[in-house]
């Protein structure tokens, strides 16, 4: 089974929620597909060793065979090629890699070779949790490519728990449409209302079941569990607004480690999550 | 026109508090919500449109079922594995590249342009303000931001106001490079956290990068003062002046609940907790202000960016 972590923006729990839930049922696999900001190992602080480069295919132009047509500048959609009288100019970075270029060179000039543009890499050390996260060199646009290249690593056979990127655009798409259940966390405050909506509105498109984490729980209203309420989706568990848990998380401890009782609360989610998913895919 | 964009590495550091408290204390500012994915300033200050403007993302492919033979060609060019087994296209993985359209020997595929989003502009009680609204799992939010700059630019100049503030997406990608691109000043917000720090870190990178001054604030500074500390210690080595550190409070939850600006919120509440938070933010907008305006910061300005709107 695969759980996605996710909620319409930063900021609200998503890192803590995973590492937690991870950290509380031990035998799984963890995902940080926040390939922007991958901070889940800031909490864990495992020993990571490189498994898998990311590439995107770019064109390389052999001038001796380019007739300088610039069918394939005008053919690119993405601006990463420009025709100039002489020479054809391009722009690895603003390639996705679609390989057109290539294709309608009528010359046979454009061969593609493979660029890095981001990391993949697994805790090396002897552990009872399996950790893998994407890294997306600074600078460049494409999250997608890495996440997909991430998402190749998980083992099917055993519990997933993935660390979904903030937003609701592309990337966010690309873990919601391989989850069998999406977390969302929230807080029920009017921004964090909003936000949720805009997150369960990702996961409906995809048809994922969906269960609610309530962060800062007893700070604001109770909006969001209104809402639920009506709409028939589980609250699945309350982190209160606690000093404390705060005090943790900004030294980059897990407070299931530090707090007693709350590796049993994350257990207890993990069966409700699983209970629902196996409705839902029609498994008793 | 001055421009002004609040960043953070991260989301969820009260980037968007903070900017509806400048927008309560400008007097005479565009508002700019360049988080376009989760737009929260409206929700605070309460727009009422005046016009919005569509924005095009990329192009989408969709193939004609009465010419195609299912050849499979184009499910074989596809690198991004759009075209499903019925040879239908999946939106949410098309990128608009057009290879199937070229490849298909029927001339069955075409593309077709897309609307990624609305820049919408605004009046509201603090002056106008520009925002957005991107359609879920739509791309190309880099070029809503840059839609929605170009709105409040707009705005600047039919309401002849002297500053755009920006309220900035979180991250440090391709949006985010919008938001800050040819602005005056930035202003990082950070957290004692050890992801705050890091993510601090990634930021200042970024405006080092655009060579645009950049100025720092702690939020929370008090979660955790050792953290607090080394965060003062990098932006003192960076070079970055931290011009004010705010304690962790409910009053901005509390002024969210009621809609209002935690200034408008200070006005009439009696806590000390409240008069005491805002007093910091005016100290702090007094000195962003100050910065925007001096003189030697505009030699610095135009020193560094040399393409610059006046």
């Amino acid at each position: 089974m695969k759980v996605a972590i996710a909620s319409g923006k930063g900021g609200t729990g998503k890192t803590t929620v995973a590492v937690n839930l991870a950290l509380a049922l031990e035998e799984v696999q963890l995902f940080d597909c926040d390939v922007e900001e991958p901070n889940c190992n800031l909490f864990l602080g495992f020993e990571l060793e490189p498994l898998e480069a990311v590439t995107c295919l770019v064109p390389e132009i052999d001038p001796e065979r380019c007739a300088l047509c610039g069918n394939c500048a005008s053919f690119c959609k993405f601006n990463a090629l420009a025709a100039l009288p002489n020479k054809i100019l391009s722009f690895p970075s603003l390639c996705h890699g679609c390989g057109g270029c290539s294709f309608v060179c009528p010359a046979g000039a454009i061969d593609e070779k493979p660029r890095s543009i981001g990391l993949i890499e697994k805790n090396s050390s002897d552990s009872s949790l399996t950790f893998f996260r994407g890294v997306l060199n600074v600078g460049e646009a494409m999250a997608t490519p890495v996440i997909r290249a991430l998402q190749r690593h998980i083992d099917e056979s055993r519990h997933a728990i993935i660390d979904s990127p903030p937003g609701t655009a592309c990337p966010v798409l690309a873990v919601l449409g391989c989850a069998d259940y999406c977390v969302l966390v929230t807080e029920s405050t009017p921004f964090g209302f909003h936000d949720f909506l805009l997150a369960l509105e990702a996961a409906r498109i995809f048809q994922v079941p969906v269960g609610v984490v309530l962060n800062r729980d007893g700070l604001g209203d109770s909006r969001v569990e209104e809402f639920c309420r009506a709409e028939g989706i589980p609250i699945l568990l309350r982190i209160p607004n606690d000093r404390m848990i705060a005090r943790f998380y900004s030294e980059g401890v897990p407070f299931v480690k530090e707090m007693s009782g709350w590796k049993e609360k994350f257990k207890v989610m993990f069966e409700m999550i699983r209970a629902q998913a196996c409705k839902n895919m029609g498994v008793s | 026109m001055r421009q002004l964009a609040i960043i953070s590495g991260k989301g969820g550091c009260g980037k968007t508090t903070l900017t509806a408290a400048f927008s309560s204390l400008s007097g005479n500012a565009v508002l700019a919500d360049c988080d376009v994915d989760a737009p929260d300033l409206p929700l605070i200050l309460k727009p009422r449109v005046l016009d919005t403007e569509d924005c095009l993302g990329l192009e989408l492919a969709s193939v004609d079922s009465e010419l195609c033979t299912g050849c499979g060609i184009c499910r074989e060019v596809c690198r991004f594995g759009a075209v499903l087994e019925n040879f239908t296209i999946n939106p949410y993985s098309c990128e608009g590249c057009a290879v199937c359209t070229v490849a298909c020997p029927e001339k069955a595929v075409c593309l077709t342009p897309r609307v990624s989003g609305q820049a919408v502009s605004s009046i509201t009680r603090f002056g106008p303000m520009a925002h957005a609204n991107l359609g879920t799992g739509e791309e190309a939010s880099g070029k809503l931001v840059t839609l929605v700059r170009k709105k409040a630019s707009e705005l600047a100049d039919q309401y002849s106001c002297k500053l755009v503030l920006i309220d900035g997406p979180p991250g440090t990608g391709c949006p985010v490079m919008a938001a800050i691109t040819g602005t005056d000043l930035v202003l990082v917000l950070s957290e004692p956290t050890v992801s705050g720090l890091h993510d601090l870190k990634r930021a200042i990178k970024l405006t080092a990068h655009f060579r645009i001054p950049a100025v720092a604030c702690i939020n929370r500074y008090d979660i955790n003062e050792k953290k607090s500390l080394e965060i003062e210690a990098f932006c003192r080595e960076a070079g970055i002046p931290l011009l004010a550190r705010l304690p962790y409070t409910d009053i901005t939850t509390e002024a969210m609940m009621n809609e209002e600006t935690v200034i408008e919120y200070a006005a009439h509440s009696r806590k000390a907790e409240a008069v005491e938070f805002v007093n910091i933010i005016r100290k702090l907008w007094a000195d962003i202000k100050m910065r925007l305006s001096g003189p030697c910061d505009e030699e610095m300005c135009s020193k560094t960016l040399p393409i610059r709107e006046s």
